[in-house]
Formats: C-alpha cells, structure tokens, sequence
C-alpha cells in the first residue's frame, strides 16, 4: 500500500486515528495516520448490529415479563452469564435465577447495589429500561444496504 | 508527578508499548522492529475456541509473546507483577511511578473511557503505558492513540481487573535493568527465525500458512453450514480481526514488511529487502480480500465475492506466505 493510498473514511474512530504502515514514494515504509477503512467499518457495525439485536430481544424479554432488568443491562453491556457472574463475583447459577423477575424482586439492596456496579449505573436506575437500545454506532446505513 | 514519556503512536499496543518503554530506557528501536524481534506475526485459526460464538481467528501471537521474547533476545531484565485486590495494585503502581519508572499495564479495553466507543468490545490483552499522575487521573500513553491521554483512577482500575477470556488480573509490567550495550543483529534473526517456523513448519495443519488453507476450505463451506446470514458474520468477524486498528494494514503484513525492509539494513541483506515488497504485495492481496469480503456482508457483487472465489484468494496468499517464508528461512 502507497502512503497516498491510505483509506481516510471515517466512521467509528471518532477524534482518534489509526496507524497504517504504507509505502512513501522512495519506497520505504512509513507510519501513517488513518481515519478508517469502509470495509473495516462494516465489519464493525456488522458486530454492533448483532449486539443491537440482542439489546432489543433483553428490553422485549424485560417488558413481557420473561426476563429481569438484569437481562437488558447484560446485552448493553455485552456480558453473557458467564461474563456477568464473574464480574459480580456469584456463581452462573445464582445469575441465572436473578434473571427471572419474581426472583429479582426480591432482590437483597446489597446484591441490587453490587449489580448496579458492574453495570455502570445507580442502584435506583438499575429498572429503568429505554425503548431502544443506545448504540455508540449509527447502524442506519448499514442496514439500507442489508435491505437492498 | 509526571515522568519525560516520549508518546509514538503505534500500529499495534504491544509491539508499541515495547519500543517505546525500551526507546525511555535507551534503546532506540521502531515499533517495527520490537514487533520483528518478539515474533508478532502469525497466523492461526482455532473455530473450536469461540469470541463471542465466532471462532477464533489470530494474525499475530499469544498476548504478551512480543514483550516477552524482545525482553528475552535483548537481554533485558523486566518485572512482572499481577494482583489479586484492586487497590494494591494501584498501591504498586503509584509506587512505580514514585520512583519516576514508565509502567505498562494489560487492561480491558471495555473500560476505557478514552477509547472510541465503537471499539469498545470486551477485548483484555490491551497494552499501555502510565508515565504520571495528576490528582485522580493517571497520565497514559495509550499506543493507538494519537496523544497521551488522562484517565480516571476509578476506570483504570476496573479495566485493569477486566473479567473473563485472557483477564488481566492486575497485571503490570516494567524494565528493571538494561544492557548498556545491545547488538540487534542476533535477536533480528531470532526473531525471523521463529516466525518463519512457525509459518511454514508448523506440526498442526490450523498455525501458519496450512491455517490459511484450512480457513479457505471451511470459509467455502460456510454458506451451506452455517446460512448466508450467520456465514456473514463469520466473514465479518474475519475482516475485523485482519483490518481493526491495531493490525497497522492486512493482519500485520505491512508491519512486517516494514521490519524486513529496516533488518535488511540492519544485517546489510539485500535479499530481505526484496521479500520485504513480496510481502508488501501478499499484504495488499489480504487488504483485496477485505475489499471484496465486506462488499458480500453489504450483500453485494455477487458474483466476484462468491465464498469459493474469496478461498481462492486466502490460498493465494498462503502460497506466496510458504514461498516467502521458506525464502527468509533460507535466507538467515
């Protein structure tokens, strides 16, 4: 890859750049700042897609009854029971029973309080669920082209 | 307290983190060259270890292998900490940094309020400096990111007891003592020496160039086994672990290349410097694959993004890796 070559189609770096190493006209390699490469950035919003749609089954499952809030807060933070247990310090099967709601409910303040750090958020929002899940990644184009 | 940390940004954390911790205590060397003498570079695709039910799909070595094996073949001695309770190992590192010591850290990108969001998966072997503190925020040269950054103490911490696949338990890591004087030489050819084995003489048929073509023949199979959709994401997976920041350009290839071209110098072989546009050209052929792999993940050009026709070319760049990496083996 030449240095003038380099992709400069920005998308998921935000502020930031990648480093491409790329040919300078003498032919010596030379490190190169880049915004982002178009097929680089649909495969990133491919993986944001998946996690999309898991985030989006987790509010379904939470609103339906099916599931506990904890459920949402797992699939935003890209945790499966294994992830989450070791993050809590509790074992799977314990996680597994606190994603059902009637287990949840009853809930001990301490484990709610321990939940809610892992996640990031304050114990008295750990039951508020959005509409749709809020992604770091705009997916709108992504999926024009999945329609076409 | 704040220690004189010169930030270059790097392609790849590790490789970066090693050159520049060596470049403060003295030895002036390229990412490049760090990423050639720890034998980054390598290929392995391993579908019964799953990261996040996609297999895994390496272009380069083990977490913490290139800082190890520069260590080792520079004769530098490092130590090397990991903790089990949070706060003492901030305890550690303050007290590093007390002594005006650069510290490199494996941390969970997940945590990192810095890094872009997009890129934020829970990926743990993630390499960076701290070189100062101010108040309640540490001082980071990060290597894939442009500038030094601060970060909070509370975020460092959690993204340094990061949980689950390669947890970096806390782990913290420094140069204790350096050699006054270092012959590069025989750790550049180490370093070749490993990498050519390992891509040409590996005993198992999924590492190296035999990896490339057990990718292509299962990647042909995809669509049937898997469904266009699932098959996609394999592809995508694929394309992210080749092309995401931190890979400086066709999974490391260019990076390579950029090593060959300054250890030709280096030993005075003119023979490296030809390899090293082969594999400058092996690296674009990689970055077409992208090209075209991405376009079938839009559902596009159907017909020359067909999965045998993307095979086809993951066996054309194992052929001309076996040739070249035969070559470079000959060559030492």
């Amino acid at each position: 890859m030449k240095r003038e070559d380099v992709p400069q189609d920005a998308a998921i770096f935000g502020q930031w750049h990648g480093i491409c190493y790329a040919l300078d006209d003498e032919g010596r390699y030379v490190l190169t700042p880049s915004a982002g490469w178009d097929p680089a950035n649909v495969a990133n919003l491919q993986a944001w897609e998946v996690i999309a749609e898991e985030i989006r089954e987790a509010i379904e499952a939470v609103r339906s009854g099916t599931a506990s809030p904890l459920a949402f807060h797992m699939a935003r933070c890209q945790m499966d029971v294994g992830l989450l247990a070791s993050y809590a310090h509790l074992p799977r099967w314990r996680v597994r029973r606190h994603l059902r709601p009637a287990v949840y409910a009853r809930l001990k303040p301490e484990l709610r309080a321990r939940y809610a750090r892992v996640f990031g958020v304050a114990p008295e929002h750990l039951d508020q669920i959005p509409d749709m899940p809020q992604l770091p990644v705009a997916l709108d184009e992504y999926r024009e082209d999945q329609a076409q | 307290m704040n220690i004189d940390f010169a930030h270059r940004q790097s392609a790849h954390c590790e490789s970066g983190v090693t050159a520049n911790l060596l470049s403060h205590h003295g030895i002036e060397i390229s990412e490049a060259l760090a990423f050639g003498i720890g034998s980054g570079l390598f290929f392995g695709y391993l579908p019964f270890v799953r990261i996040n039910r996609l297999p895994l799909v390496t272009f380069r070595s083990a977490p913490g292998a290139i800082f190890k094996r520069v260590a080792q073949r520079l004769g530098v001695e490092v130590t090397r900490k990991k903790f089990r309770v949070p706060e003492q190992s901030m305890a550690a590192l303050d007290q590093a940094l007390g002594q005006r010591i650069p510290v490199g850290l494996q941390t969970g990108v997940f945590w990192l309020p810095y890094f872009p969001p997009a890129l934020r998966f829970h990926f743990n072997a993630h390499n960076l400096v701290v070189h100062g503190r101010e108040g309640d925020a540490y001082r980071i040269s990060d290597p894939v990111i442009d500038e030094p950054v601060l970060c909070p103490r509370e975020d460092l911490m959690r993204a340094r007891f990061a949980e689950g696949a390669l947890a970096p338990k806390g782990a913290m890591y420094y140069l204790e003592k350096v050699p006054g004087q270092v012959d590069l030489r025989p750790a550049v050819k180490a370093g070749m020496r490993e990498v050519g084995r390992r891509m040409v003489k590996a005993p198992v048929p999924i590492i190296g160039v035999r990896g490339i073509r057990y990718l292509a023949g299962q990647l042909e199979r995809w669509p049937q086994k898997l469904g266009a959709k699932r098959s996609g994401q394999y592809l995508g997976h694929l394309i992210r672990m080749q092309e995401e920041i931190g890979t400086g350009g066709g999974g490391f290839r260019f990076i390579y290349a950029a090593f060959l071209q300054e250890a030709a110098e280096l030993l005075g072989a003119p023979r490296l410097s030809e390899l090293s546009r082969e594999l400058t050209g092996i690296g674009d052929r990689w970055r077409e694959f992208a090209l075209l792999g991405a376009r079938r993940c839009k559902g596009r050009g159907a017909e020359e993004t067909s999965y045998p026709r993307l095979a086809a070319m993951l066996r054309e760049c194992a052929e001309r890796e076996e040739k070249l990496f035969r070559s470079l083996l000959a060559a030492l």
